[in-house]
């Protein structure tokens, strides 16, 4: 398995080896495998190997109705949801025509916000174990059964919602829901400082992360890097703030950007700072819905049978591994006729082999979870 | 700028290379030449006015009635803040087209994933190869004719017939 | 000697070595973390602060060589059969198998799919069942305490009859 042999200066032989990461690994990333050829400690090159969770969602999308396909965009991408479910429904009341219900837009922005902090606590908290720390972890764990329970008060379900529906979402929030949630961020906001204490600030951490495998902006448009990938670049993009959809021009929110604070500018560090700024700008989000949320039905009339016309849109939507794309092409009957799902985490995954070149095989984990790749939306 | 905007300049560049503007849809649209797609791209990305700095998406789309497959490109731009679709109509039976790997190093592995569910051969690419299905794989997927084979690996691909019968 | 008379009878029990030996074993169930999708994160939220796994003796290993309960969180692909197959054969005996999940189940609702394995038990033979999706943490508790049941019947001390003295009285 190995493969070049080469001589050091004193005549001491060497040799690369090949060594098969995953699919099957410690980490909750997914069934990533990665083909690392190393000399020692230091990686010539880690290509990924994908393909193990491929569970043909596009080709199911040709086969149920336009109602029947959203719980199969729940499993698109299981930490976040309620993205997915948006963007298809956008997708499909583009074609329809279809005028949301206000509240429904409320409820909908609610809970897409607390997905994103259950998605970035579980980010943060496998960034630590990764790394080492497996304290933090737990901690983000016990928040997240909080949240988890908030779900199933909205919704039913603690992992894969099936809430967001055409026309609006499937039930309403009741106010002893909004106080629950009201709760929650009196005791979530504090928290966040808890992990900055625990993991942003500690030497050991910073240390590990800072300076490792920047990413600059040319990169960043050539590999089409999105979300707070892209942000830790420096550039201020978000698509709730640039191509605005549902309520969000509506609502006041600080879109955090890296700054190279602890390194250079786009480095691991800077991917993780950014997604804790934007835990606590969720929580500012959630409490100005919670205030702003009007009376009314939560879910706008569509036919039993939608049959939207002929035509074809791409909706973007902020996830939070970046800009999910749904492109959804429909030819007037019952049944979508093609849906492609284009995710952030898939362009992130082939800078991969181009940033490990000289990297150590720990650093390799630490650009892993730092890119914050998840394989449901690799594979699909 | 305008969808219209951009189909004009593109066209002015590119004589007999571009036509079928559709500006009345949810996104405007035109037709690319297979041949000339990827000097459009180049100009579409490198031009000062449109400055289209990524490919948001690369995709195929299977025709079979009109015995074309499409492959659509969706170009972004961050600074201008305009989007365009470009569509490449290929024959189904022998579907080639250049490769973007030269403009959008992305296309890597937008392309491989076109390749591998939809067959379509890129011409020039480092590395085209199977991404998300095995690499004994027999057929593409996506396209609307594909036909499922019996068995892989020795794990029969057989399902309950209550199933069978839900399959359209 | 004189310390020990009459200070030792309310600590003696006796059992058969059968139920020691099983109730050992049940009580420190290791398992192997393969999760594969959404199941996984049902699985790491069950062993996490509030459905404690730890309780049980479960801890997770991430190497097949050191567990002896394998909880196949997910969905199943062709492409990963082979490595499932690998990874089962690389378990020590006694080994047990929790399918857990509809995916895992038969395929769940991804039979519509070209690629998945629709079930888990056409690679390896499965223990336990454990239906929903995902299956919530106290579901998968139940299904733990099956595989528990499952181990204290087993006998290894006593051989069980031959099957072809069971054959003559047919």
């Amino acid at each position: 398995m190995s493969e070049t042999v080469q001589s050091g200066g004193d005549g001491f032989h060497t040799e690369d080896m090949t060594i098969s990461m995953g699919p099957q690994h410690p980490s909750t990333h997914g069934v990533l495998r990665f083909i690392v050829k190393t000399d020692g400690e230091v990686m010539r090159e880690a290509i990924p190997d994908v393909g193990y969770l491929h569970r043909s969602i596009e080709k199911i999308g040709e086969k149920v109705t336009w109602h029947g396909y959203v719980p199969y965009t729940d499993r698109a991408d299981y930490l976040a949801a309620m993205f997915t479910n948006q963007a298809f429904c956008m997708a499909a009341e583009k074609l329809g025509a279809i005028e949301v219900a206000r509240r429904g837009e409320f409820c909908r922005v609610i809970a897409c916000e607390l997905n994103r902090i259950a998605s970035h606590l579980i980010s943060v908290g496998t960034f630590g174990q990764d790394i080492g720390a497996v304290t933090p972890f737990l901690h983000a764990l016990r928040e997240r059964e909080s949240i988890n329970d908030l779900m199933e008060e909205i919704c039913g379900a603690r992992l894969t919602y099936n809430y967001i529906r055409i026309g609006g979402v499937g039930y309403d929030i009741t106010p002893e829901t909004c106080e629950r949630i009201t709760r929650f961020l009196d005791h979530f906001e504090p928290i966040v400082d808890e992990y900055n204490r625990l993991l942003s600030y500690n030497k050991i951490f910073v240390e590990r992360l800072a300076d490792i495998a920047v990413i600059t902006l040319e990169d960043a448009y050539q590999y089409d890097i999105v979300g707070p990938n892209l942000r830790a670049c420096g550039l201020k993009w978000d698509i709730r703030r640039d191509i605005p959809y549902s309520i969000y021009p509506e609502l006041e929110f600080e879109v955090p950007v890296g700054t190279g604070e602890k390194g250079t500018l786009g480095d691991c560090y800077d991917r993780y700072m950014v997604r804790i700024r934007e835990m606590e700008e969720s929580c500012k989000i959630l409490r100005q819905c919670l205030e702003m949320m009007p009376k009314g039905p939560a879910i706008a009339k569509v036919a039993r049978k939608f049959k939207p016309p002929a035509g074809e849109v791409y909706v973007r939507v902020e996830a939070p591994r970046g800009d999910m794309g749904f492109y959804v092409v429909s030819d007037g009957s019952e049944y979508p006729y093609r849906v492609r799902i284009r995710t952030g985490s898939f362009t992130a995954m082939s800078i991969i082999d181009k940033l490990s070149r000289g990297l150590m095989v720990a650093d390799l984990i630490a650009l892993i979870a730092s890119l914050d790749v998840d394989a449901p939306e690799i594979d699909r | 700028m305008e969808a219209k905007e951009i189909y004009e300049r593109t066209e002015q560049k590119f004589p007999g290379k571009i036509s079928g503007f559709q500006g009345e849809v949810i996104d405007p649209n035109f037709r690319v030449e297979p041949q000339a797609i990827v000097e459009v791209c180049r100009y579409l990305r490198d031009d000062p006015e449109l400055s289209f700095e990524v490919l948001s998406d690369l995709t195929g789309l299977d025709l079979p009635k009109d015995n074309k497959l499409q492959v659509v490109y969706h170009l972004y731009s961050y600074s201008k803040r305009h989007q365009i679709v470009l569509k490449v109509d290929l024959p189904r039976d022998n579907p080639r087209v250049s490769t973007m790997e030269g403009v959008w190093k992305v296309a890597n592995w937008l392309e491989r994933e076109v390749f591998d569910l939809f067959g379509v051969v890129f011409d020039g690419h480092s590395d085209l190869r199977r991404i998300l299905l095995p690499e004994d794989w027999v057929g593409h997927p996506l396209r609307k004719d594909y036909v499922e084979q019996e068995e892989y690996d020795g794990i029969s691909t057989e399902r309950a017939p209550l199933v069978e019968k839900l399959l359209r | 000697m004189q310390p020990l008379i009459n200070s030792l009878p309310e600590t003696v029990f006796t059992t058969k070595v059968d139920d020691l030996l099983n109730w050992g074993r049940k009580s420190s169930q290791w398992y192997m973390l393969f999760g594969l999708a959404c199941c996984a994160i049902e699985l790491m939220q069950t062993g996490g602060p509030r459905a404690d796994l730890d309780r049980f003796g479960c801890v997770p290993r991430a190497t097949p060589r050191q567990s002896d309960l394998m909880i196949v969180a997910g969905t199943l692909t062709y492409k990963m059969a082979k490595r499932t197959k690998l990874l089962y054969d690389q378990m020590p005996d006694p080994k047990y198998v929790i399918s857990m999940g509809s995916c895992a189940n038969c395929g769940g609702l991804f039979q519509l799919a070209y690629s998945v394995c629709k079930g888990v038990d056409k690679i390896i033979p499965v223990d336990v069942y454990v239906p929903g999706c995902p299956p919530r943490p106290e579901a998968l508790t139940e299904g733990l305490l099956r595989i528990q049941e499952k181990m204290m019947r087993e006998r290894w001390l006593v051989k069980p009859a031959p099957a072809a003295a069971l054959r003559v009285g047919a």
